[in-house]
């Protein structure tokens, strides 16, 4: 076969790379007109604000919404700390000695375990052993463990994509490593962690296996974090599974994408207005 | 009486099984400029980062013999090494002002020391900046980027960001090799300035710097301190061979 000119090559290569982008965004954007078609004309504020009624048949959605934003919050509120703090520790504290690379390469793995197999593990200890019952409580802790690998391994690249001289310079104006750790490594860390943990909100709001086994289903409005609860993926997938309503559960969807889509929208904001404080 | 600020005594740093600085004995006198030139890698950075203890942040850095700083040994167990480290200010070789603003910049140190109040430290940043010689070019922006600054600022700012500090000495690890000669000249006239008030000790990889501000300069090779003295003799009539040879151009 004649070799391509350079010129001809490099035209090739620059459509097909536009293609796969554009096959890519085709494809997101597909989904999200497909959800939001079917959803948005369910979608009032008596649907927002209501509690579903008659199984889900009737009614709007807000004890799903309560469930889901007090379980993410319970969630990142235990993994953030602990994921950080274990990032930081990894990276700083240890010479990366044999020790840190079976830490490192246990929370790699934790991160490949299916949802469904937390699910059954937090079923196991919190609902059952501990007696938590299927409550807020139960599904916030499996959810702290099953995102922890992600807010690790993200926090982690970002604390070493930190330049290693400003660490050499705030020792030799003489900080200790806490000092250094808070002062200089964290700040420039910090949009890195951030999106770390946006990714991880995301996959909390969407998870549906961890928390069906561990929160229950219930619909009514939580009181406390031993109430069951029901999340809005939950209430998707028992709403279409079920044949409840159709029409509610693309209503559902379109909350939960709409929601996904603004709290990346808003971190992203906050972030940029963050970078430009600091440089 | 000794009038030595820093005296090193069979002084060997090794990292791991490999020995960088060869049982170096070395004065360093108040108040003067201490040059010291030599090929690359022949130690002069590792005897600067050995003074300040920097590099007991490189794994596996041991360190055998003494240094003592004001009849105190640094490497003693009771050390407060953060304390160590505002005693010696230093300023490397490519300027690294932190993503913070000019101000910031300077105050950081001081902030790490413990001083608190605007005033305080206000009056701390105006000195500093203008010890190096950087206060007029930015009173007037001092919100602004550290890392907007050109390269020879950013060297200046990282000059007063240790002077902020209160050192007694000033380590300059190659402080000009990045900047362009008008740059490097406004440093020089700093340190000349500066050395009534400080003792410093300038490692460079130009000979004819060491030539123009030091007091005295050694020679170091290979971890070895050859030879040691008032600069004019070391530069006009070196006592060992391989300084002459140096200086000359015949190796490095």
């Amino acid at each position: 076969m004649k070799r391509l000119g350079p010129r001809v090559e490099q035209k090739v290569a620059q459509t097909t790379l536009w293609v796969m982008t554009l096959v890519t965004v085709g494809v997101l954007l597909f989904i999200i007109f497909f959800v939001l078609r079917r959803g948005l004309p369910v979608l009032s504020l008596e649907f927002l604000t209501a509690n579903p009624a008659d199984m889900g048949k009737a009614g709007g959605i807000f004890s799903t919404i309560v469930g889901m934003a007090a379980l993410t919050l319970l969630a990142i509120l235990i993994a953030a700390p602990l994921g950080v703090g274990t990032a930081i520790y990894l990276t700083e504290y240890t010479w990366g000695g044999p020790l840190t690379r079976v830490i490192r390469f246990g929370a790699e793995c934790l991160a490949g375990i299916p949802s469904i197999i937390f699910g059954l593990f937090g079923f196991i200890l919190f609902v059952t052993k501990l007696r938590f019952g299927w409550s807020i409580l139960s599904g916030g802790l499996t959810l702290a463990f099953m995102l922890l690998p992600t807010i690790i391994r993200t926090s982690e690249e970002a604390i070493k994509s930190v330049p290693p001289a400003y660490r050499t310079v705030s020792f030799s104006l003489g900080s200790t490593k806490w000092q250094t750790v808070t002062r200089v490594v964290l700040p420039s860390a910090l949009p890195g962690i951030a999106t770390g943990i946006v990714l991880s909100i995301g996959r909390s709001i969407g998870e549906t296996a961890a928390t069906i086994f561990t929160a229950g289903s219930a619909l009514r409005l939580p009181t406390s974090i031993f109430s069951s609860t029901r999340t809005m993926s939950v209430h998707f997938y028992i709403l279409a599974r079920e044949g409840i309503s159709m029409s509610n559960a693309y209503g559902t969807a379109a909350v939960l994408i709409i929601a996904i889509l603004g709290i990346n929208i808003l971190t992203y904001y906050l972030m940029n207005r963050f970078i430009k404080k600091y440089s | 009486m000794n009038d030595a600020a820093i005296e090193v005594r069979g002084f060997s740093q090794y990292f791991g099984p490999v020995r960088r600085l060869n049982s170096l004995d070395l004065d360093v006198r108040r108040n003067e400029i201490l040059g010291i030139i030599g090929p690359a890698r022949s130690g002069k950075s590792t005897f600067l980062c050995a003074l300040n203890r920097l590099n007991d942040l490189i794994r596996g850095s041991r360190v055998e013999g003494t240094i003592a700083i004001d009849g105190r040994d640094i490497y003693a167990p009771d050390v407060d090494v953060a304390e160590l480290r505002r005693k010696l200010g230093m300023v490397f070789a490519t300027p690294v002002p932190l993503p913070r603003s000019i101000y910031e910049n300077v105050a950081f140190g001081a902030r790490l020391a413990g001083t608190r109040g605007r005033t305080g430290l206000d009056a701390l940043v105006r000195d500093g900046l203008e010890k190096s010689g950087l206060w007029e070019e930015v009173m007037d922006r001092l919100g602004t980027s550290g890392q907007k600054l050109s390269g020879g600022q950013q060297q200046r700012l990282c000059l007063a960001r240790i002077l902020a500090v209160k050192p007694e000495f000033i380590l300059l690890d190659e402080p000009t090799s990045g900047l362009d000669p008008i740059s490097t000249m406004k440093i020089e006239e700093s340190l000349r300035k500066l050395k009534k008030d400080y003792t410093i000790i300038l490692v460079t990889n130009n000979t004819k710097q060491a030539a123009r501000v030091a007091d005295r300069t050694a020679f170091f090779l290979n971890g070895d301190l050859v030879e040691v003295g008032p600069t004019a003799d070391i530069f006009t009539a070196p006592s060992d061979k391989r300084t002459d040879d140096y200086l000359r151009g015949r190796f490095g």
